[in-house]
């Protein structure tokens, strides 16, 4: 286990290291202390390794992640797993705004509540949020899943593509083009598997469904008041 | 607009395209040069050098980019331009020591394998958008607008979705694709610091960071973008192309590149940076005038795009029964919005791409990018300039008074700057 | 462009320790906001009778000395001097409009940053670390305060143009982010006789509070109005002599993280400088939610 305590360590060392994992940094076990709200923890690694990150983190951690498994023991910024291409993120409290934003592929876990913009343009990844999520969550979602344990804000899925959303809590104002779909016995086992991939107790059968209604697929002048 | 009123009221759409503004706007054919005589002495031709090799991103990069001559290839997507289309470009820019971009769609093979120097986008859309492909980049740029549509994201429609290009962009094939016109993780100069700061982290500082704008508030967007981080700045006035926008956008949106250089050299040197921080200009450069005039005024380089299209053969009198099945004749076509392009530029159909032999397209773009520097040399040598970078705006005058004031060159023959002394 | 702060104490015995906290929290926003920072401090008891205002001007103390003595002629009262820096901090026994028409005849070159019973306010060019250190704002004590750390965008970075803009007597405004329609905005206020220092966009946020206020409107009121009114991107946070409200425009793309505690109550544009505050890790921690006004005075804690 290496660890590293960024009171002492910059970011651009640690960084580096994680990057690197020359020498002495050939292990797969990192724990990072005080991070302290800083910015671009861990941003860019490729490699299954296991990070454990003890304390608040700022904007961009795990960014563009490959690979590793990163923990965060408290609230993260914004953009956790921006562009995330595989690998896991858990994040043991609340997240901020655009999780997962872009993100292709893996899993995003937040045990807390997600801000807005959850899932932004979403492009694979799938995210399981076992709190609420703010306004304009899954917009521009291209492809992957969104769970949400509790309630969603307002404009969830606006000009979504084939994101599906899963949402146990309430449900306000959808957003434009996202409509309530049917629960078939396939996705319910699709939802079962991501909540044991998440490791999230909770109920399949309370799950609603919801996509994309498809009609801004080709513009049409009936459907301009979307844009 | 009789036309423009009927057709909107029967299809209820706005009208989309590709190309540039096409009004008249002031260029930089109304500045000229005050070439050598009598108390400034030229070079010779070939025998006297004069320089054009040019370095960007020396603020923060590790590995700044060297340029043998200061024309770059302006971003275009994989998507909105063919695989044929991309690959002659970057050959050429290979041959010649200069770079390309990639675009909205993400970096293909060929490109990276044809262009020795790719800069690499990242766009509000993001996609393709990779980490192995950031680290492959050779820099890294971006993208807050472009010229044709500040404020306006990618367009591309559901004909040229094809199955690779949907693979690359994760949407479903043949669809009409919608882009966000803000960054997901991003709003704002104080944010975008932040987001520079993680994309230099994840390629460990190696790569310049660009910063491209449309040119609009020029010069607090340029201040902005060197306070948020940049290592060069690019920026593209409202003659800039399109593979497809909205119409609207293309002629009402956004200053053209004439007063948009000056405002951005003056923003850099006020904040001292000039030169420190490079500019790239783009947006309606044509020819080695352009090139040398842009330099002149203060910028570190230029871009091309539709021009670069052009000596590939946009526009060209071939295949005419194709542009009339379009509705349209060589010299006006801007239907690149259709992926019907007659000599197969921006296409993705494969008896359509086939016009187009990357070898033969490599070739026309180098001959042009060629023409571009060596008159550029040649005004420079004119102006007793043994590097390009050299060229200073007291080399020039205007015709105009908008140009003049446009540009804060003096009308021809007076001292006179018209607009110089107001806020 | 910007990072705002701001904290409350709800706790009396941490009112000793407000400068120094903030210090820490502007510190924090140095990224964000390199050029210029500043920072409103509601410090010691409210002085019903007399007026503070906080000036500046890069006079020595001596000069300092003698504007006391010649504003103490003037008001025929006797007027009290602190200096920090390039600012002093005077106090007199007179009305706001009185002593603002004063300096406005007298000495016009002097620039009255701020005024009210309670408020001060310090602003300057340069980093945060050596601007709070200047002004040594980790040894004041106060109820509450908000402060800014400025990205400047026009050329000349100037002591002016830095927030936190002072609205109206005691209320003030630190604002991250653009707004869209202040020009119109502005033009409209100056025909209800508002003037303007600079052709900042906070600025028109700052006197359309106070236009708000004047007319009857409470702080959360003006606030809600500013929703209605104000178009752009905006994170606000506000201060009057009783406390502060935070508000986001309905779109929300500028950042704003809030935590409380039984403590105090905080808000930053980033968490990193909310993160070194006593208790914060246990605290409540939550974003605002678009265009909701929070806010929290002295009359909620009583």
């Amino acid at each position: 286990m290496t660890v590293i305590d960024l009171s002492k360590t910059s970011i651009r060392d640690l960084n580096q290291r994680l990057h690197d994992l020359n020498g002495a940094d050939r292990t797969n076990e990192w724990r990072i202390t005080n991070p302290n709200g800083e910015h671009a923890i861990a941003a860019g690694l490729n490699a299954p390794i296991n990070v454990q990150i003890d304390g608040p983190v700022g904007y961009y951690c795990g960014g563009m992640n490959k690979e590793a498994m990163i923990t965060i023991n408290g609230h993260c910024g914004w953009g956790v797993g921006e562009n995330i291409m595989s690998g896991f993120i858990r994040v043991k409290g609340n997240a901020s705004e655009s999780v997962g934003a872009s993100g292709v592929g893996g899993l995003i876990v937040i045990e807390g509540d997600a801000s807005s913009r959850c899932g932004i343009s979403m492009k694979g990844v799938d995210i399981v949020v076992t709190g609420s999520v703010g306004h304009m969550s899954a917009f521009l979602a291209q492809k992957g899943h969104l769970v949400v344990c509790g309630d969603v804000g307002p404009d969830l899925g606006a000009s979504i593509y084939e994101t599906i959303i899963y949402v146990q809590g309430e449900v306000g104002r959808l957003g434009a083009d996202c409509i309530e779909k049917e629960m078939t016995p396939e996705h319910r086992e699709n939802l079962t598997r991501l909540l044991r991939q998440a490791e999230v107790d909770a109920e399949p059968t309370r799950f609603r469904r919801y996509g994309s209604a498809r009609k801004l697929y080709h513009f049409n002048v009936d459907h301009a008041d979307a844009y | 607009m009789l036309a423009e009123i009927h057709r909107a009221a029967d299809q209820g759409v706005y009208e989309i395209r590709g190309f540039g503004a096409k009004r008249s706007l002031p260029t930089f054919d109304d500045l000229v040069f005050l070439g050598a005589s009598v108390s400034r002495y030229p070079l010779e031709g070939y025998r006297e050098k004069c320089e054009t090799n040019v370095t960007l991103g020396t603020r923060f990069a590790k590995k700044p980019i060297e340029l043998k001559i200061p024309i770059t290839i302006a971003g275009m997507s994989f998507g909105a331009l063919g695989a044929n289309a991309k690959e002659s470009l970057g050959r050429a820019a290979s041959e010649m020591g200069t770079s390309t971009t990639t675009g909205d769609g993400g970096m293909t093979e060929e490109e990276r394998q044809s262009s020795k120097t790719l800069v690499y986008q990242v766009l509000p859309s993001r996609y393709g958008m990779n980490p192995d492909d950031l680290r492959r980049g050779d820099a890294i740029e971006v993208v807050i607008g472009q010229g044709a549509k500040p404020g306006g994201g990618g367009m591309l429609l559901g004909q040229k979705i094809t199955e690779r290009v949907a693979g690359m962009r994760a949407l479903p094939q043949g669809i009409d694709q919608r882009s966000a016109s803000r960054h997901p993780d991003w709003t704002g100069p104080d944010d975008l610091a932040i987001k520079i700061l993680e994309l230099r982290e994840i390629t460990d500082w190696e790569k310049p960071i660009y910063v491209k704008i449309g040119a609009t508030r020029t010069s607090y967007d340029v201040a902005l973008a060197v306070k948020a981080g940049a290592d060069v700045v690019v920026l593209d006035g409202m003659q800039g192309g399109t593979g497809a926008t909205q119409d609207v956008f293309l002629e009402h949106v956004g200053i053209p590149t004439l007063p948009a250089v000056r405002l951005a050299v003056e923003a850099l040197k006020e904040l001292d940076m000039h030169r420190e921080v490079q500019l790239i200009v783009s947006g309606g450069i044509r020819t080695g005038a352009d090139v040398a005039k842009a330099l002149a005024l203060g910028a570190d380089a230029v871009a091309i795009g539709t021009a670069a299209l052009v000596a590939l053969g946009c526009n060209k009198a071939v295949h005419i029964e194709d542009y009339h099945a379009l509705g349209t004749e060589p010299g006006y076509c801007h239907h690149c919005h259709t992926g019907l392009c007659p000599v197969g530029i921006t296409t993705q159909e494969p008896e359509l791409e086939a016009r187009l032999a990357p070898e033969h397209g490599a070739r026309l773009l180098k001959n042009y990018l060629t023409m571009m520097a060596l008159e550029a040399q040649t005004l420079a040598r004119a102006c007793g300039k043994s590097h390009l970078l050299n060229l200073e705006p007291e080399d020039l005058v205007a015709l105009t008074t908008d140009a003049a004031a446009m540009a804060r060159v003096p009308l021809a023959g007076t001292d006179w700057i018209p607009g110089r002394g107001t806020t | 462009m910007c990072g705002i702060v701001g904290l409350f104490i709800k706790n009396p015995d941490l009112k000793n320790s407000l400068g120094r906290h903030l210090s820490e929290m502007l510190i924090g926003m140095s990224q964000r906001g390199p050029d210029s920072t500043g920072f409103a401090i509601y410090r010691g008891n409210r002085l019903d009778d007399s007026i503070k205002l906080t000036l500046f001007n890069g006079m020595s103390p001596s000069d300092w000395d003698d504007l006391a003595a010649e504003l103490e002629i003037a008001v025929g009262v006797s007027v009290s001097l602190e200096i920090r820096s390039s600012h002093a901090m005077v106090t007199a026994r007179c009305t706001v409009d009185d002593i603002l028409e004063w300096f406005a005849r007298h000495h016009p070159e002097i620039r009255v940053v701020g005024y009210g019973h309670c408020i001060e306010i310090y602003k300057e060019m340069g980093l945060p670390a050596d601007v709070v250190g200047r002004f040594d704002l980790a040894d004041m004590s106060g109820s509450h305060a908000i402060g800014h750390t400025r990205m400047a965008t026009e050329s000349a970075v100037t002591t002016e143009h830095s927030h936190p803009f002072i609205a109206a007597s005691d209320i003030c405004l630190v604002h991250n982010g653009s707004l869209s329609n202040h020009n119109r905005l502005r033009r409209r206020l100056q025909k209800y006789g508002m003037s303007f220092q600079t052709d900042n966009d906070s600025e028109v946020a700052a006197r359309y509070l106070a236009y708000r206020m004047a007319e009857g409107a409470s702080l959360r009121e003006a606030l809600e109005a500013a929703l209605k009114d104000l178009d752009g991107f905006y994170t606000f946070a506000a201060s009057t002599i009783d406390g502060f409200a935070v508000v986001r425009d309905g779109i929300a793309c500028k950042p704003a993280v809030m935590a409380e505690s039984d403590d105090w109550v905080a808000m930053a544009s980033e968490y990193r400088s909310l993160a070194y505050l006593p208790g914060a890790d246990k605290a409540k921690v939550w974003e605002p939610e678009p265009a909701v006004v929070y806010s929290w005075g002295r009359e909620q804690t009583e």
